[in-house]
Formats: structure tokens, C-alpha cells, sequence
């Protein structure tokens, strides 16, 4: 019998889906696993693809105890298939065939549909791996740099998740639609990544965590409602992989927060309570701390926009079939078909923000986009626990959902941080008090300077609680290979 | 729709295109105002268009020909982020009446066909140049273009989605123009109209959907070289300067009658019948064809051309009960035939050439005009040359014959010229002579042999250019019959009986769009499992699927 739960090592492709005797599918994950290897490899510079890193592997697929961490070269990494258990008895949680037990195999009148989620959702994984690519180069610690390593390769095992799924489930087609996602390239002229905020530079410390944070967040909340998929396959695939993407949230949160922590470290020892005096502040090596709202703003407004159009038929659509469900879609209490029901969308009538219903159906992403706000709100307030605690009177917010908007009824209008809509001029006068301005990101890249001496930590952020895998301070997460 | 839909439009108020003149080259960019709808309930997101959008286009294509001849390659792009077009506003038709979703279509079809034929008729070559997503009516417009350049991004498509997501067709000569244009083998065809998502990179090209796929960092480059490349290699003469298309002199009245400067509609809603009266010209033609340049839009061959054309939309659009159109003409044959002249003879002159091309697409707009057409030709009538077209264009046509009592206009005449005899074919590819006498070849002959003679009623009888002639005792009783008769007719049943009696010979891209696939689309439109309440049209963007009726008809 097969063994779902413990990852097996039997062929060069870990996974608990019995791909040794998958031939077919093996096959050819075998032939498209070089071209991975070559996109890693073209990707990560090259002394740290020779470093040994502390990374954790999945060895099960069992909440409790599913990875050991050891010391391992990023290209030799096991890239894994991995699906969460099947449930026994598993039925499509919404839509028209709520209630029906779930999809094994693709059904053909939803194949396009569910070819196309899968696909932008596996576009992103390699997406962010190429925005951070060159940030090893100014890691602040090396506990640091093997954090960013491990949310690397981890985003690269979700690649080969949602690879995995296009080549059992979707033929040539899927095949294609494989290779094409090496070919993509976040920011690149010739074939930029699917979404936008894929295409931007993470291009330093600050923005990664706040990426982290914020955009795998978003990815969180994407996992989470296609882990209600009825095709059962790709449920089980996102159930797992958002076990890992809690580690990449943890990143985010806990980075901003040490990075916020030096700076209120730094203000105290010098005695500055003013968080806008903020020459003196940067001064001493560390970043404002309105300079982080700055990049919060940013970051969280580029990850508002991953959500689509409040009303989306595409997104009522995958709900309807069954395909794409709500968060915490079986915890809601409420028929899950909506065929009825409205949902409150906030637009723009006549240059106001009005709240509107719309028929629940069409207003899914609305309604994910919501519960995400809600989510991100959490670690913010934690932010702000660690700033009262310090004495220094600042709050970090979350803008409002109106500003800086690209994506969706708002981005035809400018708001300021509160909501106000405003005018262009308005806009253009003030956007550097909003977002990180050119002076912003020069100041933040002039710290980042490598702090690679293990158990130390660049000047701007804080040492972590507690060390990975209970650690203690002073070890050394990455061998660097230093050629 | 109590509003009337306008077809005149001023370019400085183009809400959904914007034009670049860049010498031999124009470049067009689609950047549909979603608020720019012409009815409510619906927005135009992601470059989709309505009717409104495509008067624009044809206004554009148009005024290309007459104000800017300079012009010999036109590129076609979005203005949009990662879409190219969507295709014709679902919402739109979701919710419009059958009769306007039937009159959208064509008039897009005929907006697609003339810029299509842009490249034969008057040397300005059309390129789609497309980035991002071009779906279904999107990639109408791009199969319309005489050259499709595809980026190869690794999302950009192309893509026919109506049958698997709307349950409609691509009815705006999409199928037809992958199959008889593009000439894609019609089981990669039935492969690439049955996928939601289409087609993208080489595949595209290997399928022949598109003539070219570019690499992306390559392609804005690429295409203003290709644009550029077609420039130099165009046939087409040079031109300094292109002449103004002014407003229409043009009033509405009251009944639903419109007076234009050369031709008077006058609309009888009672009698569901509307007679349009052509005002042949009184002065002399131009001297030569830079006298007629110097009159530009006032020369009576283009103001007349213009007004036609104009009263035809508009009465199609607005005036959907007027179910029988009269035709007549006043005027001095000679005197038309002597503008007529100067055009023919001068047909190497860009400004001779596109008028003549424009009257031979008034005159397959009339062909295509889902009403039914009688024309009279009374005393005094000018039906020569172009206007005699309108007697084999029409259902059937009366003469006068002798003198009538109390009438002491010029006894009524046919005049053939030589543009009865090529410059004016049908979308079938024939003259309209050469249509009508499939059956006796010898009769187009013989009517050619009596060209720029004035043919009085028996002998146009005998050369079969009346459908019947009638003297003073009969005429006005036997038309006012003929009248009555045929507005009481099924308008379902009379309109597909003419449309098949109209095109008789051989079937053309064009024929195939207008007849075989209208029709489908035009029969699909009216089934359930399309507009019925849970049909996919309707349902489209509620995110519940269309219930079909699963019988085969
Ligand atoms: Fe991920
Ligand atoms: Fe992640």
C-alpha cells in the first residue's frame, strides 16, 4: 500500500502521490526538472548555491514533525511533490455541485478554468524568488540570509506543486503551460510575470519583509481558498503548502518587528521621542519609523491590488463550479451557493466612496480581499504593542483601501491615506509623504551592508527571540562558501 | 432606446480612440472610455466596445481615406494595460433587444469590411499590433487588419471564446475569417473556437491566426519597422493633402422624416413604409478633378454618397418599423452622368478613386439592408449610373411608362454607364447586372452595348432592367397595392426571403459572413440557451452557468 504521509525518497522527485509508480508523470517531471535546475541555478549568485544553508525538508506530510533541518546546498535541495491526506469522504464545500463528493480527476468543462488558476498561482511562486534574488548579498545576519533561503526554496517546492498538477492533470496543454512558467521572468521585458506586484523590485531588507508579510499573505489567502477547491488534488496540494507559508508570514512579521525594535532601541539610548526628527534618527543607522509606514503603504497597497476587480466574474465563476471557495469556506455559516445573496462592495459614484450591494457571487474577491485586511490588521497591531511599549508616540496603520490603487474601481481615482479622494496635483505634491520617495530607498540601501559574522546583526534590525529550530544566537545558519 | 443613435461623429470628441498621424503612417489606439457607454447598465471594461465605439471606428476608417490619403499604413493598438480587446460589452448584449443586437452586428461587420478592404480599395494597409489579451470581437478586429503582429510574452493570446464561454458565436466574421482568410486547417479551427483561452506565441503563428509573433523586448520596435516597411513598399501615391469631411446638412422632423442637402426621407409610420427621394445634381460637374478637390465634401458625388449613407444607418438604427424602403431619384441624367464622368475618367486620381469606392460601399450597405426595397422610377428620375444601381439592388422596381396626365417631367429613363458594368460588384463579387442575370449572361451584354442611352420604358422593360412598367391607368393603384401588400408581410418572413433572393451566384468571405454566418448568430440569438433567462447570455457574470437545452435542433 501506498504510503501517504511520509515523503518518499525513491525517486529523484520526493513525494508521498506514488510518482515511482507514476511513469507516465514522473516522466515527465523528469524531463522538466532540468530546466528547473537551470532557472536556479542562472538565478541565486553563485557562492551561495555552494554555501551550505541550515534549511528545513519536508519529510512528511504529518502537521506534527513533517520536516527535519540540516545543513544543505540550495541546488541539491529536495524539491518535493507534496499533498496534504486525503480525506475520506471529502465533499465540494460551495457552488452549484456543493455537497457532491469532490473531483479526483479533472472535470472536462471546468479544465480551462481551473488550468488558468493553477497556472497564476504557480507563476507567482518563482515570481518572488527572482525579485529577492540578490538580497543574500546584503543579508543583515546569517540567520537572516537562511530565513530568505528557506522562503526561497520553498517557494520554489511550490512551483513544483502546482507543476506537478499541470502535468498529471492537464496534458500537453499542462505541459506547456509548465515550460512557459520557467519563461516568465518577474520584471522582464520580454515575458514579465502574470501580476503585478510580481514584477517589482524587492530591492532591499525592508521591502522583503514587508513582501513576506503582506504579498505572501495574499498568497495565504489564495492557498486558503483553493484549498477549498473541489478538485480535491489541488486542495490537498494547498492545504500543504500553507503549513510552509506560515514560516513565510513569521519572516515578515517578525522582521518588520526587529526592525522596528531597533529603531525604538536606538531613539530610547539617545533619548529622542520624536519619531519625526527623523535626520537624528537616521543618523544613528536605523530606519524611521515613518519611513516604514512609508513602505507598509507601499506593500500593502501592491498586495490589495493581487485580489483583481471587486466584481469579478471570473471570480464567481470559480466559485460557483466549485473550483475556488471562500476563506474558511466551511466555517461560514450560510448556504455556499450565494445564489441569492449580496455582499457590500465600497466603489466610486460621482467622485464619492459609496458602499454598494452587489450579488455575493461576483463580489468573491471582494469578500477574500476583506477577510485579508482583517488578517493583516493583526501583526500591525502587534507593531504598535512594541511602539507603546518603547514610550514613543507613533502608530503604524493600515491606508485606506482607496489609495494607491492600480487594480479595480479605485484605481481610476488618487486618495490620500485616510480615504480623501483628491486631485492629481494633490497627489503629485504629496506622494513622498506617502510612499518611499527616491532619498527613502537611498537611505535604506546605505545600511544595507552584509553582516555575515555569525550571531551578529546590522545596525537597523534587531537580533530574533528565539533562533531557529531553538538555536542559539551565535549559530551559523549559512556555511558561506566564499570563493 | 428612445434615444436616436447618431452616426455622425466629430473627431475632435472621440471618446474611445485616439489617432497618431506620423506621415505615411497613422497609429490607432483603442482606449475605450468604460464610462463612455451609449446606453446605461453597462460599462466598456477592458477595451470592450459597443455600437458606439465602432460609429467611432468607421468615422476614423472613413475620414482616414478622405482627410488623410498620406496615410498608407495604419497601426491598430490598445491603449490598455495587458488587454488588447475584449470584444463586443456582454452586458451590452445581454441586455439589448434582439432587433439591435442584430443591427449592432452588422453595421460591425461592415465597419470590419471596410477597413479590411482598405488596403485593395485605397492603398492604406491595416496592421493589428497586439499585446495582451485579444478576445473574440477583439480578435474580429485584429482578423480584419490586413497583417496581425502577436507579441510572444508568454501571456499575450489571441482568442475566440464566445462559443465555450457565451454560447454565441464570433459573429462579427470571425469564423469565417479563420477559416477563409486565414485559412486555418478547420480542425485546428474547431480546436482554437471551442478553447476559452485561445492561442498564444508560436503556436499562433503555426496556425496561421497571426502572420507574425515577436518577441516581446522586441516588438514595439519591430512593428513601427514593419509599419514603416509597408510605408516604403506601398503602390499608393503620394498625396499632400486630403480633403475636410464637414457636418452633414441634415434636419429631423417630426414623423421620423429627415431632409439632407441632395436627399429627402420622408417617413410614413403609418404605412410602416419610408420613401427616399435621391436629388440628382443641377449644376455643372468640376471642371477638372482639381476644381472638384477644391469643392471637397460639397461635390455632389461625395455629399450625396455621405447623406445616403448616413439615412440608411439611420433609418436601420432608429427607425426599425419603417419595413419598406422607397427608392426615387429627380433629376437630369445627363447631368449626373457628367459628374459621374469626371470620376470615371479620372479613376488614378486618389480623390476620384475613393469616392467611387465610397458609393460602392453605400451600395452594399444597401444590399445588406434588412428591409424591403421597391424603387420607382418616375418621370423626371435620374436613375443613371451609380443611382441606376439602386434598381438592381432593390426587391423589385416600377417604371413609368408614357406620359402621365398633369406630369410634364422629362418622360422617365434608365441610363447605364460604365460604372454598371465593374467598379460597383456586390459582396459576391459580381455586378449587380451580372447578378441579375445569372440565368441570361447575353442580357449584361446587350445592356452594355446600350450604355449612356437613355432607356425609356419598354425598352428597359426589354432589356430587363424593371422588374414591371405601368402607364398613367394603372400606376397609382397597382403600387399603392404593391405597397400595401408587402408592409403587411411577416417582416421575419420578408427579410429572409430577400436576403436570399439578393445574392444569387457565387458565395465570397464576404457573403459567407453576411449571409451564412449572420444567420446562425442572428438564429442563436433568439434561442434560450443563449438570451432565455438562464441562458448563458444572461447569466454571463452573475458566476452561474447557462442551462442549455441539451436537444439537438
Ligand atoms: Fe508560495
Ligand atoms: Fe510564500
Amino acid at each position: 500500500m501506498l504510503d501517504l504521509i511520509n515523503v518518499s525518497y525513491d525517486t529523484q522527485i520526493p513525494n508521498n502521490v506514488g510518482l515511482s509508480s507514476d511513469k507516465k508523470v514522473l516522466k515527465a517531471l523528469e524531463r522538466w526538472h532540468p530546466g528547473y535546475i537551470n532557472w536556479w541555478n542562472d538565478l541565486i549568485p553563485q557562492n551561495f548555491q555552494e554555501s551550505m544553508v541550515y534549511l528545513r525538508t519536508a519529510v512528511s506530510v504529518d502537521p506534527k514533525g513533517w520536516a527535519k533541518f540540516d545543513y544543505v546546498k540550495m541546488p541539491e535541495y529536495r524539491w518535493g511533490v507534496l499533498l496534504a491526506p486525503q480525506v475520506e469522504d471529502r465533499r465540494i464545500p460551495m457552488g452549484e455541485h456543493a455537497g457532491e463528493l469532490a473531483w479526483q480527476e479533472v472535470p472536462g468543462e471546468y479544465r480551462n478554468m481551473l488550468k488558468r488558476l493553477i497556472v497564476i498561482q504557480g507563476d507567482t511562486e518563482p515570481g518572488s524568488v527572482e525579485q529577492q534574488r540578490f538580497l543574500g548579498l546584503t543579508a543583515p545576519s546569517l540567520y537572516d540570509m537562511r530565513n530568505l533561503f528557506q522562503v526561497n526554496v520553498e517557494e520554489g517546492r511550490h512551483l513544483w506543486a502546482m507543476v506537478y498538477l499541470l502535468f498529471k492533470y492537464f496534458g500537453k496543454d499542462g505541459r506547456e503551460e509548465a515550460d512557459d512558467l520557467l519563461r516568465r521572468s518577474s520584471g522582464s521585458e520580454e515575458a514579465p510575470r502574470m501580476l503585478g506586484a510580481f514584477n517589482e523590485e524587492t530591492p532591499d531588507w525592508l521591502s522583503f519583509f514587508m513582501f513576506t508579510y503582506f504579498t505572501d499573505r495574499d498568497g495565504k489567502m489564495q492557498l486558503e481558498s483553493l484549498a477549498q477547491s473541489g478538485f480535491d488534488p489541488l486542495s490537498r496540494t494547498c492545504r500543504f503548502m500553507l503549513t510552509e507559508e506560515a514560516h513565510h508570514m513569521f519572516v515578515g512579521e517578525t522582521g518588520v518587528g526587529r526592525t522596528i525594535q531597533a529603531t525604538l532601541d536606538a531613539m530610547n539610548k539617545a533619548g529622542i521621542t520624536d519619531p519625526y526628527d527623523i535626520n537624528k534618527i537616521r543618523e544613528m543607522g536605523v530606519i524611521d519609523l515613518p519611513t516604514i509606514q512609508k513602505k507598509l503603504n507601499l506593500h500593502y497597497t501592491l498586495s490589495l491590488d493581487l485580489f483583481g476587480q471587486e466584481v469579478s466574474t471570473n471570480a464567481a465563476n470559480a466559485f460557483n463550479s466549485g473550483i475556488k471557495g471562500r476563506y474558511m469556506e466551511t466555517r461560514i455559516d450560510d448556504d455556499h451557493r450565494l445564489q441569492g445573496d449580496t455582499y457590500v462592495v465600497r466603489t466610486v459614484k460621482n467622485g464619492l466612496i459609496v458602499a454598494e450591494d452587489v450579488p455575493a457571487l461576483t463580489a468573491i474577491n471582494m469578500r477574500l480581499r476583506d477577510d485579508y485586511v482583517r488578517d493583516a490588521a493583526g501583526g500591525v497591531g502587534r507593531w504598535n504593542k512594541l511602539i507603546e511599549k518603547s514610550g514613543i508616540d507613533f502608530r503604524l496603520t493600515l491606508p485606506h483601501e482607496a489609495f494607491h490603487r492600480q487594480i479595480g474601481v479605485f484605481a481610476a481615482i488618487k486618495a490620500d491615506p485616510e480615504g480623501n479622494i483628491i486631485s492629481d496635483d494633490e497627489w503629485e505634491k504629496r506622494r513622498d509623504e506617502w510612499l518611499p520617495s527616491k532619498a527613502d530607498g537611498d537611505f535604506i540601501t546605505s545600511l544595507m551592508k552584509p553582516c555575515f559574522e555569525p550571531g551578529k546583526f546590522a545596525s537597523w534590525i534587531a537580533a530574533p527571540k528565539v533562533g531557529i529550530d531553538n538555536k542559539p544566537g551565535d549559530f551559523e545558519y549559512v556555511k558561506l562558501h566564499m570563493a | 432606446m428612445t434615444k436616436r443613435i447618431e452616426f455622425q461623429v466629430d473627431p475632435a470628441a472621440y471618446r474611445h480612440w485616439k489617432i497618431d498621424y506620423d506621415g505615411a503612417v497613422a497609429n490607432l489606439t483603442m482606449d475605450v472610455d468604460e464610462n463612455g457607454g451609449l446606453f446605461d447598465g453597462y460599462q466598456l471594461k477592458m477595451n470592450s466596445y459597443d455600437l458606439g465605439v465602432d460609429i467611432e471606428l468607421a468615422d476614423i476608417v472613413q475620414r482616414m481615406r478622405f482627410e488623410h490619403p498620406e496615410v498608407k499604413v495604419v497601426v491598430m493598438r490598445s491603449g490598455k494595460d495587458r488587454i488588447f480587446c475584449a470584444g463586443a460589452n456582454i452586458r451590452m448584449l445581454g441586455g439589448a433587444k434582439h432587433t439591435h443586437k442584430v443591427n449592432f452586428c452588422k453595421f460591425t461587420n461592415e465597419t470590419r469590411n471596410t477597413f479590411e478592404a482598405a488596403e485593395e480599395d485605397s492603398g492604406q494597409k491595416y496592421i493589428a499590433a497586439v499585446k495582451g489579451a485579444c478576445a473574440g470581437g477583439g480578435y474580429e478586429l485584429a482578423l480584419a487588419c490586413n497583417h496581425i503582429m502577436l507579441t510572444d510574452d508568454s501571456s499575450s493570446s489571441v482568442s475566440l471564446p464566445e462559443v465555450p464561454l457565451l454560447a454565441v458565436l464570433p459573429g462579427t466574421g470571425g469564423l469565417t475569417r479563420v477559416t477563409d482568410k486565414r485559412r486555418v486547417r478547420r480542425d485546428r479551427a474547431d480546436v482554437f473556437c471551442s478553447t476559452e483561452e485561445g492561442v498564444r506565441g508560436k503556436r499562433a503563428a503555426e496556425w496561421r491566426l497571426v502572420d507574425e509573433v515577436i518577441p516581446n523586448s522586441k516588438f514595439d520596435e519591430t512593428v513601427d519597422r514593419r509599419a514603416r516597411e509597408f510605408a516604403a513598399a506601398s503602390t499608393k501615391a503620394d498625396v499632400a493633402q486630403g480633403i475636410a469631411l464637414g457636418p452633414l446638412d441634415r434636419t429631423f422632423h417630426e414623423d421620423g422624416s429627415v431632409t439632407y442637402s441632395t436627399v429627402e426621407v420622408q417617413a410614413n409610420r403609418a404605412g410602416r413604409t419610408v420613401t427616399i427621394t435621391i436629388k440628382g445634381p443641377e449644376a455643372k460637374p468640376p471642371a477638372d478633378m482639381t476644381a472638384f478637390e477644391a469643392q471637397g465634401d460639397q461635390a455632389w458625388m461625395l455629399r450625396a454618397a455621405r447623406e445616403v449613407d448616413d439615412a440608411i444607418l439611420h433609418l436601420r438604427l432608429n427607425e426599425p418599423e419603417l419595413g419598406l424602403m422607397v427608392w426615387k431619384t429627380q433629376g437630369d441624367a445627363e447631368v449626373l452622368l457628367a459628374h459621374e464622368a469626371l470620376l470615371m475618367t479620372n479613376r488614378d486620381h486618389w480623390l476620384a478613386n475613393e469616392v467611387l469606392q465610397y458609393w460602392k460601399r453605400v451600395l452594399k450597405r444597401v444590399d445588406v439592408t434588412s428591409r424591403s426595397m421597391v424603387a420607382l422610377v418616375e418621370h423626371g428620375s435620374c436613375f443613371a449610373g451609380v443611382l441606376a444601381e439602386l434598381l438592381f439592388a432593390v426587391d423589385r422596381s416600377y417604371m413609368m411608362e408614357d406620359e402621365f396626365e398633369g406630369d410634364n417631367r422629362p418622360i422617365a429613363a434608365v441610363t447605364l454607364s460604365d460604372a454598371n458594368f465593374g467598379p460597383m460588384p456586390m459582396a459576391n463579387g459580381l455586378t449587380r447586372l451580372a447578378t441579375r442575370f445569372l440565368g441570361e449572361p447575353e442580357a449584361v451584354t446587350a445592356a452594355e452595348a446600350r450604355k449612356d442611352v437613355g432607356l425609356e420604358a419598354e425598352e428597359a422593360e426589354a432589356a430587363g432592367l424593371v422588374t414591371e412598367i405601368l402607364d398613367d391607368i394603372d400606376w397609382e393603384d397597382e403600387i399603392r397595392i404593391f405597397l400595401e401588400e408587402r408592409a403587411s408581410f411577416s417582416p421575419d418572413a420578408m427579410t429572409g426571403m430577400e436576403a436570399n433572393l439578393r445574392f444569387a451566384g457565387p458565395e465570397t468571405m464576404e457573403t459567407r459572413i453576411f449571409g451564412r454566418l449572420t444567420a446562425w448568430q442572428n438564429w442563436i440569438f433568439i434561442r434560450p440557451n443563449a438570451v432565455g433567462e438562464n441562458g448563458a447570455l444572461q447569466r454571463y457574470g452573475t458566476g452561474v452557468r447557462g442551462e442549455y437545452n441539451m436537444e439537438r435542433v
